[in-house]
């Protein structure tokens, strides 16, 4: 409207964006259901305390990512809205918002929870906004492969605020999100290709070819199925999960197969269809397996 | 008047400065309720220190020390024990 509007003017809602609030709701809600199923009871507040510092965490890592990859950020369609990009935030803001959240988060779940639980949200926060975004991003198509581990952590640090550390159940649903995530962000690169090209990024469409992405996608749900089975079998799973877990991961097969069956051809002419409904699933699957854990420790309670 | 014309920079700076408000006194109170509740939860010591005082029931134990009953007990005038025949004086 005015020229002097675009000045980073900025209002609440755009540093709120900077923490990226949709990547947050799985942090939470599963950083929550690795605190909820882990043995030993914990005082509600405190409960809500770490679930919401870990967020915050989880959020800084985020303000910190967006800072670093503005570049990016500004040529991809998807994120060229992002506050940076658009000038409603300047970088120099993001990263002191993203150092001074990464802080606080860490220093108040050291205090509500433990130390354990503390120092992995710190090095979560390392491993996403310096191993993920400042290394492994731009230089190899296994990027979202290892990165994934960054978004696998907030159920093992949920574990660990209640435990005060590792064991085998937490172990197992951070193999469900690190086997989950590539099969997961490869079918969205499948069907959002032209955006990573633009931007240099080396997703394995753009490095090894679209056909190679076909069959690693199939080839992760065949990885991942053991290990969220394996998961129900351990003292957190049960019945309820192990029903849910079966049914879905079946589904998650076939339709990581369909996917492969297919040649791009067919994909362009039905407008990206079973790509666009395995990335769906995927939202569904991840969201589910957590979801029968909560109702199986309610259950078996 | 055009001087007090709201201007939309306005009403995004407004944004802002309530949105602070709001964050800073939530985090205060959250700080409060933290406490509350983990001075009631932290078992007999985080109560028992309350006065700043060395309290010998609340130090750790010293390595090594094994604390056993005496075989000489000192008993206070009048009780059961001294009437049963322990010394009455240290």
């Amino acid at each position: 409207m005015t020229t002097y509007q675009a000045q980073g003017e900025a209002e609440f809602g755009d540093y709120v964006a900077l923490l990226k609030p949709r990547v947050m709701s799985l942090v939470v809600f599963t950083a929550f259901v690795g605190l909820v199923v882990a043995p030993g009871g914990m005082h509600p507040l405190v409960a809500f305390c770490a679930v919401l510092f870990i967020a915050i965490g989880g959020g800084a890592s985020g303000a910190l990512n967006m800072w670093y990859d503005a570049d990016i950020d500004a040529v991809m369609r998807r994120t060229r809205a992002r506050p940076i990009p658009a000038g409603r935030v300047s970088g120099a803001e993001a990263l002191g918002l993203g150092l001074a959240l990464s802080g606080l988060s860490v220093m108040m779940l050291g205090l509500a929870a433990n130390w354990f639980a503390a120092g992995f949200l710190a090095f979560t926060i390392f491993f996403y906004a310096v191993v993920y975004t400042m290394w492994l991003k731009r230089s190899t198509p296994q990027n979202i492969v290892i990165g994934g581990a960054a978004g696998a952590f907030p159920p093992m640090i949920g574990w660990a605020c209640a435990t005060g550390g590792i064991s085998l159940e937490s172990l197992l649903m951070f193999a469900l999100i690190f086997f989950w995530t590539p099969p997961h962000f490869w079918a969205l690169a499948l069907f959002m290709k032209e955006d990573y090209h633009e931007a240099g990024v080396p997703m394995l469409t753009v490095t090894h070819g679209r056909d190679v992405t076909r069959r690693h996608i199939f080839a992760y749900t065949l990885v991942l199925a053991p290990f969220a089975i394996w998961l129900g079998l351990t003292p957190v799973g049960g019945p309820v999960y192990l029903g849910v877990a079966v049914a879905l991961n079946a589904l998650f097969i076939w339709r990581g197969w369909q996917v492969m069956r297919r040649s791009d051809a067919q994909s362009n002419a039905d407008g990206h269809r079973a790509e666009k409904s395995f990335f769906k699933l995927s939202l569904y699957y991840l969201f589910a397996h957590f979801a029968a854990l909560l109702v199986q420790h309610w259950v078996a309670a | 008047m055009a001087l007090r014309t709201e201007h939309e920079l306005h009403a995004r700076r407004r944004s802002r400065n309530l949105g602070l408000l709001v964050v800073l006194i939530g985090f205060a109170a959250l700080v409060f309720a933290l406490s509350v509740v983990k001075v009631s939860t932290g078992g007999g010591a985080a109560l028992e220190g309350y006065d700043h005082q060395v309290r010998p029931s609340l130090l750790p134990r010293d390595e090594g020390v094994e604390i056993a009953p005496s075989d000489d007990p000192v008993a206070a005038p009048g009780t059961p024990a001294a009437d049963a025949g322990a010394r009455a004086e240290p």
